[in-house]
């Protein structure tokens, strides 16, 4: 359970969402901790996907409230709760595809600075990025660096490939200066071979970044190696809430979650 | 990093047209004022179509523009060009900044028939207003600069020379515009709005600024139109008017801010010279222009030139 309510930076409670008859998400109750890497597991409509869309506004729940910083944000618009810092990554990359590399990173940069006020018609000299206090292109030129996406930087995103599409999605959630990150299956569609390294990557990423991580993931290899704390849904509800090491066990979580991946492998 | 050359071709197209403006003949300096204006609504239209939006309605400011610089004329006595064309932008930017919280929430096909709507809107009531000439319209006030009326024959190179001025002052700016944190967003908004708007940015926002400057520089190239016409009139927000700033735009591309005037300068010479070799199937030359253009060059006339530039660059 979590600790001090000062330590807590999201606390969602009594989320309720359904689509005409189908209910994906039942009386979901979460806090999340600073700091935390938190693996959110089930199976395909679980409700997992459903939990970070209200969290960041793409839906609203037809009840409950989610507090992040101990401010309501359950009504308020993406962008707005992008602002106070929750960003995300998406299942299938959400990149500017005519765009190259470099530009997705700076057009990113650039919502972040006009948000900021800065960069304005008359300003002179290229934009300071805020809380970096750097160039634009400086910035854009460091976290691809961090990505390791140097090398793909004059290339349109449309013809990556999709380990590298994967990286630039989650690379650009961080030019907001996020203090929660939420992954949407950050290793979906990567090969087995580039998944650990990809989810190394990414975790330096975010702890240099210092935000807080909640990841989806199918991987319980994944799982248990880079979280802290695993919630585990099926059918719309919380079922498991327990470090790795207890969830990935928990006879529930076996039966809903991981029973077929641990019987097969 | 490129170099950007772009205000440095402006300014020497400035410079060219400004010096070899003077010895072009009398009507080769009123279609390249009629060109130059046109451009200027092309421009506007430029960063709207890079954020994936058509407007097929731009003949509405472009019209409201004239008939604010033709009134200024009429009602104040004002015969000043540049307070015209200030009169007609800001009838076009306030319009447009009204309209622009409605149409903003619209995208695609939405978008492109209410901008076309508002226009014939105008045109109705303006066909319907007898006080300001109905179909027939009215004739604009001769024009002063800085309070001189030009002799006779300096008219029409004032005129061009004024058109020149303000076009690259706009072109500048625009290209400025383009290279703001806001401007940056406008092919991203084209792309992918749903990620812009999840990294923090508002689409909404971003046309609406964008929906207003084009309106600005469709107001002021329409009050430009109506002084160097010397006559304005209800079509001028037609539809076909509207289809004109589209096919130009088409033809010319959105690579730059130079592209617009290039459009519009080829788009005046096929006109003029299809309608003197066959004045009742100019059109088919006209449609037939665009078909190669959208075939070969599907990004228009100026991705010959970029092509080149970055080849230097």
């Amino acid at each position: 359970m979590a600790g001090a309510s000062n330590q807590l930076i999201l606390e969602a409670t009594g989320l309720n969402k359904s689509f005409g008859a189908v209910t994906a998400a039942r009386d979901i109750n979460i806090s999340i901790e600073r700091d935390s890497f938190v693996g959110l597991i089930g199976t395909n409509g679980a409700g997992k996907t459903t939990f970070i869309n209200m969290v960041t506004g793409y839906l609203k729940p037809d009840t409950g409230t989610i507090v992040y910083d101990g401010r309501d944000i359950t009504q308020l618009q993406p962008r707005d709760i992008t602002h106070l810092g929750i960003c995300r990554s998406f299942q299938i990359p959400q990149l500017y595809n005519s765009l190259t590399v470099f530009e997705n990173m700076m057009i990113g940069l650039a919502v972040v600075v006009h948000r900021a006020g800065r960069g304005g018609f008359f300003s002179r000299g290229e934009p300071v990025v805020p809380g970096r206090e750097k160039p634009l292109h400086a910035v854009a030129e460091e976290i691809l660096a961090s990505f390791e996406l140097t090398s793909y930087r004059g290339r349109s995103a449309q013809v990556l490939p999709g380990g590298v599409r994967k990286l630039l999605d989650i690379a650009m959630t961080l030019v907001a200066a996020p203090k929660i990150l939420l992954l949407d299956e950050p290793t979906s569609g990567v090969s087995a071979e580039e998944k650990f390294g990809i989810m190394e990557m990414v975790m330096k990423a975010v702890r240099d970044a210092g935000a807080t991580v909640l990841f989806v993931e199918h991987d319980m290899e994944v799982v248990s190696r880079f979280s802290q704390r695993v919630i585990a849904f099926a059918d719309g509800r919380v079922i498991c809430d327990a470090p790795p090491e207890v969830a990935l066990v928990d006879p529930e979580v076996l039966r809903y979650v991981v029973g077929g991946h641990r019987a097969q492998g | 990093m490129t170099r950007d050359r772009t205000p440095l071709i402006l300014l020497a197209t400035l410079a060219v047209i400004l010096v070899g403006g003077f010895f072009l003949p009398q009507w080769a300096k009123f279609l390249l004022t009629i060109a130059l204006a046109k451009g200027l609504v092309v421009l506007g239209l430029l960063p709207l179509m890079r954020t994936g939006l058509v407007s097929f309605g731009h003949a509405l400011y472009y019209c409201l523009g004239a008939y604010a610089g033709g009134a200024v004329g009429i009602v104040f006595g004002i015969s000043d060009l540049l307070l015209m064309m200030l009169a007609g932008g800001i009838a076009g930017g306030l319009l447009s900044l009204l309209l622009g919280f409605l149409l903003a929430r619209y995208r695609g096909i939405f978008f492109g028939l209410l901008s076309l709507a508002f226009s014939m809107i105008l045109y109705g009531l303006l066909v319907k207003s007898e006080s300001l000439g109905s179909t027939d319209g009215f004739n604009i006030v001769p024009f002063t600069l800085f309070g001189v009326r030009p002799d006779g024959e300096w008219v029409r190179y004032t005129m061009l020379a004024v058109a020149a001025v303000v076009c690259t002052l706009a072109g500048l700016g625009v290209h400025r515009y383009l290279g703001t944190p806001l401007g940056l967003m406008a092919p991203a908004i084209r792309d992918n709005e749903i990620r812009v708007e999840y990294m923090g940015g508002s689409a909404r926002y971003a046309i609406h600024v964008i929906y207003v400057i084009g309106a600005t520089l469709a107001g002021m190239a329409g009050a430009l139109v109506g002084a160097a016409v010397g006559h304005i009139d209800p079509e001028m927000s037609y539809w076909t008017q509207s289809g004109e700033f589209v096919f130009i735009a088409i033809l010319a591309g959105t690579g730059s801010v130079v592209a617009p005037f290039l459009g519009s300068i080829i788009f005046g010479v096929i006109h003029s010279v299809a309608f003197d070799l066959s004045p009742n199937t100019w059109q088919l030359v006209l449609g037939t222009s665009l078909l190669l253009i959208i075939l070969f060059l599907p990004t228009g006339l100026w991705s010959l030139f970029g092509r080149r530039l970055r080849a230097r660059g």
